[in-house]
């Protein structure tokens, strides 16, 4: 009686509660199976990164098809220059360094095998509030040995945090921290947000005095921060980051301002002064310190980006180029993998977990196929030069269509008209370059070394940088002294994203600029010096000379001033043209 | 019959899991996104950053606190980073300003603080929220010191595993506080944590953020907090000045042979030592008060205070618990390094009144 009486009571009371409640269920239920949909799908793509002779190790994510995977440079570093790593699909591929990162703790590596590997897409880390949902995935304490990755789930703690250098180059910037388990192994992982996108690589966690495990404060480098430098990544580069020239200290009211400033800096060529007041960078408002060092930390070196600073109550927009963070000697990558870092007893591995046993994989005793020995190749600067090859010869491409050029010797002669309708003439000859423009005239010599000159004054070396762009075009980049790949940035700060390739010859440093989308040759920085504004040349539009495709319309500007824009009307090239002018 | 009523408690205590398993796990994400992210947004500014006495490797100079009324005060955890005469205390949005101690209660492990400003967010202590285990939690603190300036404090996710009481310790020393305590599933107490506050889901006051302690136990690191109900009057009591250190809910204050809940220190007995300026600043004596017992046992300045009982005393720091564990009428023997010699003295703690 009593206990029918009860569940009467129970069904009066709970039957529209239970209505209610299986539709929630349901709910649940569906936000279970679409949470573990994602898991499943965006586990394919998380890497179990070995040494070639299996010990440490951390995780990593694939990025393309092609096998493109982002890690940590911790990890890398201590694995050497092939890899072994492991995916959920239970197989191991090997796999070659790319790129490194030793600022900013993140290397590309390229597993090697297939052209259709499953590959994470990347997210926007702008885009990702505090609170939002994040997984953690990789192989903490290195506990999947089927290469199953370990999924954590978590919330952003905060975002934009700055993480100080630790031991010498070491700085996490703009990172975002996660309440999400991360521990020891799962360095180098992908954290996703909560539709399975690729918003950053795991690399550091908050430790004291519980030992080297989570404690509920783990930090990830921001996809946004790795799109910047990818490319420069993906040439193979030891990649720098970079600084302004510039000091900044808090003023009163918390406003930013220039402390001290290198004369040797773009910035300070731009007009930046000390105590002037920062008031935003790379178009983000400045209001502290850490604000300007998260900013300037998540862009290579060699980039321009917008400024802006206050003087005198009237604020000023200026775009400066920044500089190197570190000379080259400090990027030294050893050539031969380092030795595991040194651990306690019954520990191996740089990434070994603390007392759960060993860290070393059994991995087939396999050697690596010949054909991949030659993905990597040493060269100084390099993380492996290979890749920047393979860099050089894709962006070469966008010179297809200027490929009737090659070969052509003898003299350019190229007549024309400003936009301020002044005539102008060019002649390049072999042994001397010169312009007629009225008031601005330019001569220089090319034969018995003469050194490249400011000619015409004012231009930053106009001539020079013109018969940088003949040298390109009729001799192909094997004529020049250096040439290699350096990555991508916007156009002048602002524009389209552009690859850019470098030259050096005769004292003349030439950065060459295609457009991504199209690899369209949009334009050229020559610079006769370190340290001083170059002549910047933007292609406008193409023209037919003579069967021939060249610059038609063509922009020339050096340090704050336009220098002038060229129309050319008529272009005659090399002994042919100049038989048929005699005839 | 009672395996039916099992049956009938088994489904109550299915709905009650459904209940508690769509507050405890994601219903979906974007319902939770944004509730979540209105709580972040209301509670975080009324999460000050405080940065005062301390500094090197074990004894960090930061931590956390919250505001309490319209008129900057803010309550924290009573902690060395309060021994100078004043902290830095920073707001959200990135404003600093000096906070004074207006009243601490060692035994609550708590103080407040004030701040010259009005108009501030802060939690209305009147709305003050109470949970049980399985209540879905966000916890806020300046953890670790990553947020500077104007940059929000760090948020965690968590449950409310249980509601004990504390027994814990930091090092050997017992924690002072040993009454109520949320215990939550995140890793909420690192350094700098202690002085945050635990809220619910839609950003209602549970407690304040414990330090990092040791379950007496298990060993092991306990992440607890101190449910506002007990901090609350006290609270009340400093803001509106009606607080003295002994607690007014006992009606016989000044009865003899009840515990005092007041710490003693070395002032107590007329002892001044040398300002503790690092972790472990040996307990020298500098100056001995005038009529005091110090004097009348014949401690000298320069003395070194090596033992308080039977208990090593390494530290300035160690000496101030030593003493704070003392009750009225307690003998203390205490033993002195003078030169090449070791004196022994002996001191009775006075009775609180008699000061």
């Amino acid at each position: 009686m009593t206990a029918k009486w009860i569940r009467c009571a129970l069904g009066f009371l709970c039957l529209p509660m239970l209505q209610a409640l299986n539709a929630a269920e349901t709910d649940v239920l569906k936000a279970q199976q679409a949470r573990v949909e994602v898991v499943q799908k965006v586990a394919t793509s998380v890497v179990a990164i070995f040494s070639a002779d299996g010990n440490g190790g951390g995780s990593g994510v694939l990025i393309s098809a092609d096998g493109y995977a982002l890690s940590n440079y911790h990890v890398t570093s201590a694995c050497g220059d092939f890899m072994k790593c492991g995916l959920n699909d239970g197989k191991l591929y090997d796999a070659v360094i790319v790129g490194i990162d030793p600022t900013g703790d993140v290397a590309v590596l390229k597993l090697l095998g297939r052209d259709d590997f499953p590959h994470a897409t990347l997210g926007d880390s702008d885009a990702l509030a505090v609170g939002d949902w994040t997984y953690a995935m990789g192989n903490p304490f290195l506990l999947a040995t089927d290469f199953q990755p370990t999924v954590t789930a978590g919330i952003v703690s905060g975002l934009h945090r700055y993480q100080y250098p630790a031991g010498t180059l070491l700085e996490y910037t703009d990172c975002i921290q996660v309440d999400t388990s991360i521990n020891p192994g799962n360095s180098g992982g992908p954290l996703f947000n909560a539709a399975g996108e690729l918003v950053g690589i795991n690399g550091r966690i908050s430790v004291e005095k519980r030992g080297r495990v989570n404690v509920g404060a783990g930090y990830s480098i921001s996809i946004n921060q790795i799109k910047h430098f990818l490319d420069h990544l993906k040439g193979g580069h030891v990649v720098d980051h970079a600084t302004l020239g510039a000091t900044v200290r808090t003023g009163a009211d918390r406003i930013v301002l220039i402390d001290s400033i290198l004369e040797q800096s773009d910035a300070y060529r731009r007009g930046l002064r000390e105590d002037d007041e920062l008031v935003a960078f790379a178009g983000r408002p400045i209001g502290s310190v850490n604000q300007y060092k998260n900013i300037l930390g998540i862009y290579p070196k060699g980039w321009s980006l917008p400024l802006v600073y206050r003087r005198d109550g009237k604020k000023q927009e200026i775009v400066v180029e920044l500089r190197a963070l570190h000379r080259a000697s400090e990027l030294k990558q050893p050539a031969t993998p380092k030795a595991p870092r040194p651990q306690p007893k019954g520990k191996k591995g740089p990434e070994g977990p603390d007392g759960e046993g060993p860290a070393t994989a059994k991995l087939p005793d396999e050697k690596l196929p010949d054909e991949y020995k030659k993905l990597f190749v040493k060269k100084t600067g390099y993380a492996n030069y290979y890749f920047n090859q393979q860099e050089q010869q894709r962006v070469l491409r966008g010179l297809d269509s200027l490929q009737s050029w090659k070969a052509v010797s003898g003299k350019w002669k190229l007549t024309g008209k400003t936009v301020a309708n002044e005539d102008f003439s060019l002649t390049m000859s072999e042994t001397k370059l010169g312009l007629l423009l009225p008031n601005r005239p330019g001569l220089q010599p090319l034969e018995n070394g003469a050194d490249f000159l400011d000619e015409p004054p004012g231009s930053g070396g106009l001539l020079a940088a013109l018969q940088q762009l003949k040298l390109l075009l009729t001799n192909g980049p094997e004529v020049f002294t250096e040439f290699s790949y350096v990555g991508s940035q916007p156009l002048d700060g602002r524009g389209a994203s552009v690859d850019v390739l470098l030259t050096r010859k005769g004292g003349v440093e030439t950065l060459w600029y295609f457009r991504k989308a199209d690899a369209t040759f949009v334009g050229f920085d020559s610079s006769l010096g370190t340290d001083v504004d170059a002549c910047e040349i933007r292609f406008l539009q193409f023209g037919d000379f003579a069967g021939k495709k060249f610059p038609s319309r063509f922009t020339i500007r050096h340090g704050d001033a336009d220098f002038a824009t060229f129309d050319v009307l008529t272009m005659e090239v090399g002994p042919a043209a100049a038989t048929e002018g005699a005839n | 019959m009672s395996t039916n009523f099992g049956r009938s408690r088994a489904a109550l205590m299915r709905v009650a899991l459904i209940i508690a398993g769509l507050n405890v796990f994601t219903a979906n994400h974007s319902a939770f996104a944004q509730s979540s992210g209105e709580t972040i947004a209301s509670v975080s500014p009324k999460v000050v950053k405080i940065f005062g006495a301390g500094g090197g490797a074990k004894l960090h100079a930061y931590g956390t606190g919250f505001l309490v009324s319209d008129k900057g005060h803010i309550v924290t955890v009573w902690s060395h980073i309060l021994d100078g005469d004043t902290v830095n205390v920073v707001l959200h949005d990135g404003r600093r300003f000096e906070g004074k101690v207006v009243g601490a209660e060692p035994p609550l492990d708590m103080a407040v603080l004030k701040i010259e400003a009005e108009g501030l967010p802060y939690f209305d202590l009147a709305q003050a929220a109470a949970a049980g285990p399985g209540t879905r939690v966000l916890a806020f603190s300046n953890a670790w010191k990553v947020a500077t300036g104007d940059e929000p404090v760090t948020v965690m996710h968590g449950v409310i595993s249980a509601k004990t009481t504390l027994a814990a310790r930091r090092g050997a020393f017992e924690s002072p506080y040993t009454g109520p305590i949320y215990v939550v599933d995140a890793i909420t107490n690192n350094s700098g944590a202690a002085g945050g506050v635990l809220t619910t889901w839609d950003g209602r006051l549970l407690g304040m953020l414990g330090k990092e302690l040791r379950n007496t136990q298990s060993n092991t690191w306990l992440n607890y907090v101190m449910p506002m109900s007990e901090l609350k009057q006290t609270t009340e009591e400093i803001i509106t000045g009606r607080f003295s250190r002994t607690k007014k809910d006992d009606p016989d204050e000044d009865s003899p042979g009840k515990p005092k809940l007041r710490r003693y220190e070395a002032l107590d007995f007329g002892i001044v030592t040398i300002p503790d300026v690092v972790t472990r600043t040996p307990a020298y004596i500098d100056r001995i008060l005038p009529g005091s017992q110090a004097e009348k046992v014949g401690l000298l300045p320069n003395d070194l205070i090596l033992f308080v009982g039977e208990d090593l005393v390494q530290s300035c720091r160690m000496l101030r618990d030593e003493l704070g564990r003392l009750e009225a009428n307690d003998p203390l023997k205490v033993i002195v390094r003078r030169g090449d010699v070791l004196v022994s003295v002996e001191m009775v703690t006075p009775r609180k009144g008699e000061e």
